[in-house]
């Protein structure tokens, strides 16, 4: 596998309204000394002394995740390697009000892994032992920091993997894609994270231990294991999860598909999925984004396509040869001009080669670029395509379109050189444009990335001030202090209040100042 | 505290400028046992949010209903004052089928939605396992049936909800796109909340293709050892069942079925494997057997105890063992079916089985299933035996469970008292 979501640079200027500094969602350095020295001799008597960093240097090496534009240097690193450990540090936290941020492998492309200025970044990444591979209860039993590939490889001596495929694989770990909802290529057959993390052993922001969901489903209760999936850390640390494994497919095949257009491209994914196919994934490429990758990867891809579709299929093999050879035809009536046909492992990573490289790739014909992560439904596609080129027209402003196109995750690169004047503001604007664009198509802002500190300013045109308060009901649960990665996900600081309805006499500060709502 | 005793009027006129349909209920209205003084019946989610507020205004304790199939289902709540029923939110709102989508509201029998969506050649992969459940119903009680092996549970379809909180505000989260990880899944915590945090008014779903063929295979087992060799034969295999069932009626033989969909050339090939591998008595059948897609307490007479057990796959033999051993011990009988693939069994006791014989059987399954890694719930059961047995055991977490439940029914009015720990 070549390039990865995570391991190339998306500079560029801050997206939308307000940049995070002027929230005040990533604090003050040297905001509550008192509080953060406390915090640190706390940490320095539970963790080993190469655990805890407090160089100013070292500090500086996890001022960003993937989303590397963004940048704040953390007050405190820690790096436990036991669950024990790891809870000492929330309740140190906890004791003194400090706020924490947790991280993975630091491969988010979100911001969400963002540190806070006035706080500690809790890594998770020493915490990397697979527990248990159980193939007869398809279940696999690991530490936040193991990767999301060593799962599968772990897993695949015994028949099963580890289905959520983002393309860092390599690199990300269980504990992002948990904190993340992480999804990949092949979600539109396998469903996300969420759908394969059955049990967590959560430590809450008040740094207590409790254990949610577990090896069998439909643990009694609220299922908050499901709303913590997903909730990018905002509601605690998972320390350890409980994974579901799946059989290793009989077949696997792989189809690459030249068109002369975008628009042939989208017909033909709709006619496979009408045709009541669920290839394990569809993707899709424009015209740039071949170009970009062409000049990466020399992926070999048909020449002159307009866009090219990656489709691939596994399953039982009579299943798969048979609903191969349809995906072959339904690609020829919609115009395919050149099939390429991949049976065995070398010959599909060729293939994904030119697909997964893409965001990397396209740093060959433009100096930055800005990846979008919107959601739109299938069927408005075309529309959506056109209205992008439109903009990417009206604006001068170049879009490549990468996209996962059997559920509508759009990821369309807006390219720019930051070295023109104005050139960042016009690829920021046309970026949020096309969020405007998938909003208004019925879609959501993010299908995989997250909302992070990036897109925190979009949640309100995607949700009512009604539905980000009831949110922030679950939160309030969770975290009524709001330490656990604060500034993340909502776009307005909201303090909780007591339990049930008591209003405090005097405003809390932040309200006097009109930096927070009270809630 | 009701605050009917005083002022039963002025709610009632409250409530009637907020949706119009209020009436005095009835005997047939009783929530497990528990008599309401009205039921509601809005017919919009803004009415809904109206008469949440009017209850809230007079302090009324609320149990949302869809066609009240499973409201014996948990404990009995502490009050009920008013019922909101909403069986006139029974409309499909959209089908997307390019999509794979459809958005219903919450009284929609699910039938009526399975309808609507075949016609475009799709279905909702949730079984409708009591007849005339609702879409709302069945994510309250997180109800599932065998195609959970295949396609999950409502967790893995629902795929964006609209809710009315305590106070009448209205929320949605999610959307109408499968993939999408904007904000907080608030579905996932109102799925198996029996109505205590919300009360959902629409749902949206992801759907999948109907397929073009489906053929079952059964095969007998005398042992538990012997079903839990077969499911894994089975899901070991290469074979993709959509479902893998155990069926162990009381005193009886038992079986365990395996249901392969796709095309009927694939259909066919697997068909045949899936015949070798459980062995020669096994065979094919176009349709499910009897009972399929039924708890096994449905035709039962009277109210039968029903349980519902999970565990980790490897656990299957013991649960089984377990299971009809105690019941034995303890002077009853136990029929047991359910998704042997997926690590989970219902259980029925008969209804007149004595409280503390339930009680035993429940103490013993439950450690089984705990060790197994799941948990034992006593779904409902006849007054006597709720009063004996812990109806959701010991439930991790609770105190985190009881801090979301207090942040959102801070007055505890959603159904107290109905779900675990007493929330």
């Amino acid at each position: 596998m070549g390039g990865t979501h995570g391991t190339e640079t998306t500079a560029g200027p801050v997206l939308g309204p307000v940049s995070p500094e002027e929230t005040g969602a990533t604090g003050e350095a040297g905001g509550n000394p008192e509080a953060m020295a406390a915090v640190t001799r706390a940490v320095r008597a539970v963790l080993p002394a190469n655990a805890v960093v407090s160089d100013r240097i070292e500090l500086r090496t996890y001022e960003c995740d993937g989303l590397a534009h963004y940048r704040v240097t953390p007050a405190l690193v820690v790096l436990p390697q036991t669950t024990e450990q790891l809870a000492a540090v929330v309740r140190a936290c906890a004791e003194h009000g400090v706020p924490f941020v947790a991280r993975g492998s630091g491969t988010g492309l979100s911001g969400g892994a963002l540190p806070r200025a006035d706080g500690v970044l809790v890594v998770t990444s020493r915490m990397r032992t697979i527990h248990e591979i159980r193939p007869a209860d398809q279940r696999a039993v690991v530490d936040p920091g193991v990767l999301n590939l060593d799962v599968t490889h772990a897993a695949t001596p015994t028949g099963y993997y580890y289905a959520p495929d983002p393309s860092s694989q390599q690199i990300c770990s269980i504990g992002g894609n948990l904190a993340e909802n992480s999804g990949g290529a092949h979600c539109l057959k396998y469903g996300f994270t969420t759908n394969h993390v059955l049990g967590a052993e959560f430590v809450t922001p008040q740094g207590e231990v409790v254990q949610l969901g577990g090896l069998a489903p439909d643990a009694p209760g609220y299922d908050l294991l499901g709303a913590v999936v997903g909730s990018e850390g905002t509601l605690g640390i998972a320390t350890r999860a409980v994974v579901k494994l799946t059989r290793l497919p009989q077949e696997v095949r792989t189809l690459l598909a030249g068109f002369a257009s975008t628009d042939d491209a989208g017909a033909a994914t709709s006619a496979i999925i009408g045709a009541g196919i669920v290839p394990a994934a569809i993707e899709m490429m424009d015209a740039l984004a071949i170009e970009a990758a062409e000049a990466a990867t020399h992926c070999d891809y048909p020449a002159g396509a307009g866009a090219v579709l990656v489709v691939e299929l596994d399953g039982p093999a009579v299943e798969v040869e048979h609903e191969f050879a349809q995906v072959e035809r339904t690609c020829r009536e919609h115009g395919a001009f050149a099939l390429r046909v991949a049976t065995d492992a070398t010959e599909r990573a060729l293939i994904w080669k030119g697909r997964k490289s893409a965001f990397a790739a396209v740093g060959r014909i433009s100096p930055d670029y800005i990846v979008q992560d919107g959601v739109i439904p299938r069927t408005a596609l075309p529309g959506v395509l056109r209205a992008i080129a439109e903009l990417s027209a009206s604006s001068g402003v170049r879009v490549a379109n990468v996209f996962h196109a059997g559920d509508g995750n759009l990821h369309p690169l807006v390219l720019f050189d930051d070295a023109v004047e104005g050139a960042g503001k016009a690829a920021e604007e046309v970026s949020g444009a096309i969020l405007d664009l998938c909003i208004g198509s019925g879609g959501s802002i993010t299908g995989e990335h997250g909302v992070g500190i990036d897109k925190a300013a979009y949640m309100p045109k995607m949700f009512s001030d009604e539905d980000l308060d009831t949110m922030q009901l679950v939160r309030c649960a969770f975290d009524p202090d709001g330490i656990a990665n604060p500034g993340k996900v909502f776009p307005t600081p909201r303090l909780c209040g007591e339990v049930p309805g008591k209003k405090r006499g005097a405003p809390h500060p932040l309200v006097a100042a009109g930096k927070a709502e009270a809630f | 505290m009701t605050a009917l005793g005083t002022d039963l009027g002025a709610a009632r006129s409250a409530l009637t400028s907020a949706c119009g349909d209020v009436a005095d209920a009835t005997e047939a209205d009783a929530v497990d046992g528990v008599q309401p003084a009205l039921v509601a019946r809005p017919a919009s989610t803004p009415e809904v949010a109206e008469v949440l507020r009017a209850a809230a205004a007079h302090g009324l304790a609320v149990v949302p209903r869809g066609r009240g199939t499973k409201l014996t289902w948990g404990r009995p709540p502490e009050r009920a004052d008013l019922v909101v029923d909403l069986s006139r939110l029974a409309a499909v709102l959209d089908h997307a089928a390019g999509d794979l989508i459809v958005e219903a509201q919450a009284g929609t029998p699910l039938a009526d939605v399975q309808r609507t969506v075949a016609a475009a050649g799709q279905r909702l992969a949730l079984d409708g396992t009591v007849e005339g459940a609702t879409v709302g119903g069945t994510l309250a009680t997180n109800a599932s049936g065998p195609s959970r092996v295949g396609v999950g549970t409502a967790r893995d379809l629902l795929i964006g909800v609209t809710v009315v909180r305590a106070d009448g505000v209205v929320a949605r989260a999610g959307g109408r796109v499968v993939k999408n990880v904007a904000g907080y899944d608030l579905g996932k915590l109102v799925i198996g909340s029996f109505g205590t945090l919300a009360v959902v008014t629409e749902a949206v779903f992801r759907l999948h293709p109907l397929p073009a063929a489906r053929r079952v295979v059964t095969a007998p087992f005398d042992r538990p050892e012997e079903a839990q060799r077969l499911v894994q034969q089975v899901v070991q295999a290469q074979v993709v069942p959509s479902a893998v069932e155990v069926d162990w009626p009381a005193g009886g033989p038992g079986s365990v079925s395996v249901l392969l969909e796709g095309i009927e050339a694939g259909v066919e090939g697997r068909t045949a494997t899936t015949r070798q591998l459980l062995g020669p008595d096994a065979a094919a059948s176009p349709d499910p057997p009897a009972g399929w897609a039924r708890y096994p307490w449905a035709d039962g007479p009277g109210r039968p105890t029903a349980l519902k057990a999970t565990f980790a796959l490897s656990g299957l033999a013991r649960v089984l063992a377990t299971a009809r051993s105690a019941a034995a011990d303890a002077g009853t009988a136990i029929d047991l079916r359910g998704s042997g693939g997926a690590g989970v069994l219902y259980g029925a006791l008969p209804a007149d089985a004595d409280a503390a014989a339930v009680a035993a059987v429940v103490e013993r399954l439950r450690a089984v299933c705990t060790r197994a890694g799941g948990a034992l719930v006593v779904l409902d059961a006849p007054p006597q035996v709720e009063a004996a047995v812990d109806t959701w055991g010991p439930v991790p977490a609770l105190d985190l469970m009881r801090r979301v439940k207090e942040r959102f029914d801070p007055e505890r009015r959603l159904a107290p008292g109905r779900f675990v720990g007493g929330l």
